[in-house]
C-alpha cells in the first residue's frame, strides 16, 4: 500500500509497545492499571479485555469513518466503544465469572478509558481498517505489558507468588505494595527507572558519536 | 424510607474519605494528574466534576427505573455514557459563556470529563449497591466532595514541589506518583474510622 508518512504495518503494530506506550509514555488510561494490578491474574484479564475492545472498536470505527459527520464524531465513537464493552462485559460474565467478579466495575469502565477513544480520534479516524486494527492490537499489547508488569511486581512483593506459583518465602513481603498506595509507589518507581535507562542510553549514544 | 440520617451521613463520609475516589478506588486518574499543577485549575475542575457527578448520578438512577421497566438493562453502559456526554456538553457551553478564563484554564480536560471514569464510576457503583434515591444522592455527593478534596490537596503539594530541587530522573510525572503515594497513605488512616 502506498503511504505518504512512511508508516509500515510493522511500525504501526510496534509503536505502542515501547515508544508510544499508552501507560508509561502517554500516561493515559491509568485507572485500571492502578486499580486492578493487585495480582497477575487480574492484570492479565483486564489487559486482554482492553486489548480486545481496542482492536475491534478501532477496526469498526475505521470502517465507518467516512460516513460519520465530523461534528458528532465523538458521541458516535463513544457509542461504538460502549457497544463492544457491553459485549465483552456480558461475555466475561458468562464464561469467566470469577474474574468478572474480581474486576467489578472496571470492565464497564473500559468505555471511559482514554485509550480506545484516544486511538479512535488520533488513528482510526484517519487510517484504513487493517492499519487501525494493527494499531489497536499494538496499543493493546503495550497496555497489557504495562499492567502485567505492575500486576506481577505487586503480587510478587505482596505474597511472594506469580500467578499463584510460589517464588520466594514471605520474608520479602512489603505489605504496602498490595494496598492502594502501593500502586502509586510502584508505577512511580518504574517511571523513574525507565527514564533513568533512557538517559543512560542516550548518554552512551552521544559518547559513541563523539568518539567517531 | 429505610435509612436514617445517621446512616446516610456515614455513607457520605465513607465515600468521601475511606473509599476516596482518587486515592483508593483509582477513578478519574487522567484529570488527577493532568490538571493538578495549579490550585486554581484544580478548584475549577473540582467544581465542574461535582456538578456533573451529582446531576448524572441522580438522572442515571431515574433512567435506570425506565430501563428496568422496559427490560433493557443491558443498555445501561451505553445510555449512561450518552447522558454524561450530553451534560458535559451543556456545562462546556455554560462555562464558555460565563467564565472564559476558567474555560481556557481547563482546556481539554473539560470535554474529557465525559471520559472521566469517576463520573461513570459513581453511577455504576450506585447501581451495583442497589441504593435507593436518598442513598444515591448522599453517596454521590460524598464521592464528589472526596474527589475535590483529594485533587485540591494534591495540587497544593505539587505547586509547592515545583520549586524544589528533585533528582532529575524523578522530576515531573514520577515525582507526582510518589506524592500521590504519600497522600494515599495518609487517607488510609481513615480506614479505621468506619468499621461499624
Amino acid at each position: 500500500m502506498a503511504n505518504q508518512n512512511g508508516e509500515t504495518n510493522l511500525s504501526v503494530l510496534t509503536a505502542g509497545w515501547i515508544k508510544q506506550n499508552p501507560t508509561f509514555v502517554q500516561v493515559l488510561g491509568l485507572c485500571p492499571v492502578l486499580a486492578v494490578s493487585t495480582s497477575a491474574d487480574n492484570a492479565l484479564g483486564m489487559g486482554l479485555a482492553t486489548l480486545g475492545v481496542l482492536a475491534i472498536s478501532n477496526l469498526f470505527i475505521s470502517f465507518v469513518r467516512n460516513i460519520i459527520p465530523n461534528e458528532i464524531r465523538i458521541p458516535v465513537y463513544i457509542s461504538i466503544i460502549a457497544a463492544f464493552v457491553t459485549m465483552v462485559n456480558l461475555l466475561m460474565h458468562g464464561y469467566t465469572y470469577d474474574l468478572w467478579v474480581s474486576l467489578g466495575i472496571y470492565i464497564p469502565l473500559i468505555v471511559v478509558n482514554c485509550i480506545p477513544l484516544g486511538r479512535a480520534e488520533a488513528f482510526a479516524s484517519k487510517h484504513g481498517p487493517w492499519k487501525s486494527f494493527l494499531d489497536g492490537v499494538g496499543m493493546g499489547i503495550g497496555f497489557l505489558g504495562a499492567i502485567m508488569l505492575l500486576g506481577i511486581t505487586r503480587e510478587l512483593f505482596d505474597s511472594g507468588t506469580i500467578f499463584g506459583y510460589h517464588i520466594w518465602s514471605s520474608a520479602y513481603d512489603v505489605f504496602v505494595v498490595a494496598l492502594p498506595p502501593g500502586a502509586f509507589l510502584v508505577i512511580g518507581l518504574y517511571m523513574g527507572l525507565f527514564r533513568y535507562i533512557g538517559k543512560v542510553r542516550s548518554q552512551k549514544k552521544a559518547q559513541g558519536d563523539e568518539s567517531k | 424510607m429505610n435509612a436514617n440520617f445517621g446512616e446516610l451521613f456515614a455513607l457520605m463520609f465513607s465515600a468521601m474519605l475511606v473509599y476516596n475516589f482518587l486515592l483508593s478506588r483509582f477513578l478519574g486518574m487522567c484529570s488527577f494528574f493532568g490538571v493538578s499543577q495549579k490550585i486554581d485549575t484544580a478548584v475549577g475542575m473540582s467544581i465542574a466534576v461535582i456538578f456533573v457527578m451529582v446531576v448524572s448520578g441522580i438522572s442515571a438512577w431515574l433512567l435506570n427505573l425506565l430501563l428496568i421497566a422496559w427490560n433493557v438493562e443491558f443498555l445501561q453502559i451505553l445510555v449512561f455514557v450518552l447522558v454524561i456526554a450530553a451534560l458535559v456538553q451543556f456545562i462546556e457551553i455554560f462555562v464558555k459563556k460565563t467564565n472564559p478564563v476558567l474555560y481556557n484554564a481547563l482546556g481539554i480536560y473539560l470535554p474529557l470529563i465525559t471520559t472521566n471514569c469517576a463520573v461513570l464510576g459513581v453511577v455504576l457503583l450506585n447501581l451495583n449497591q442497589s441504593y435507593d434515591l436518598m442513598q444515591t444522592i448522599f453517596n454521590t455527593v460524598g464521592s464528589a466532595l472526596g474527589y475535590a478534596l483529594a485533587i485540591i490537596l494534591f495540587a497544593s503539594i505539587r505547586e509547592r514541589l515545583s520549586i524544589d530541587e528533585l533528582p532529575p530522573v524523578f522530576e515531573g510525572m514520577p515525582a507526582a506518583f510518589i506524592t500521590a503515594f504519600v497522600l494515599s497513605m495518609g487517607f488510609m488512616a481513615f480506614n479505621g474510622m468506619i468499621k461499624a
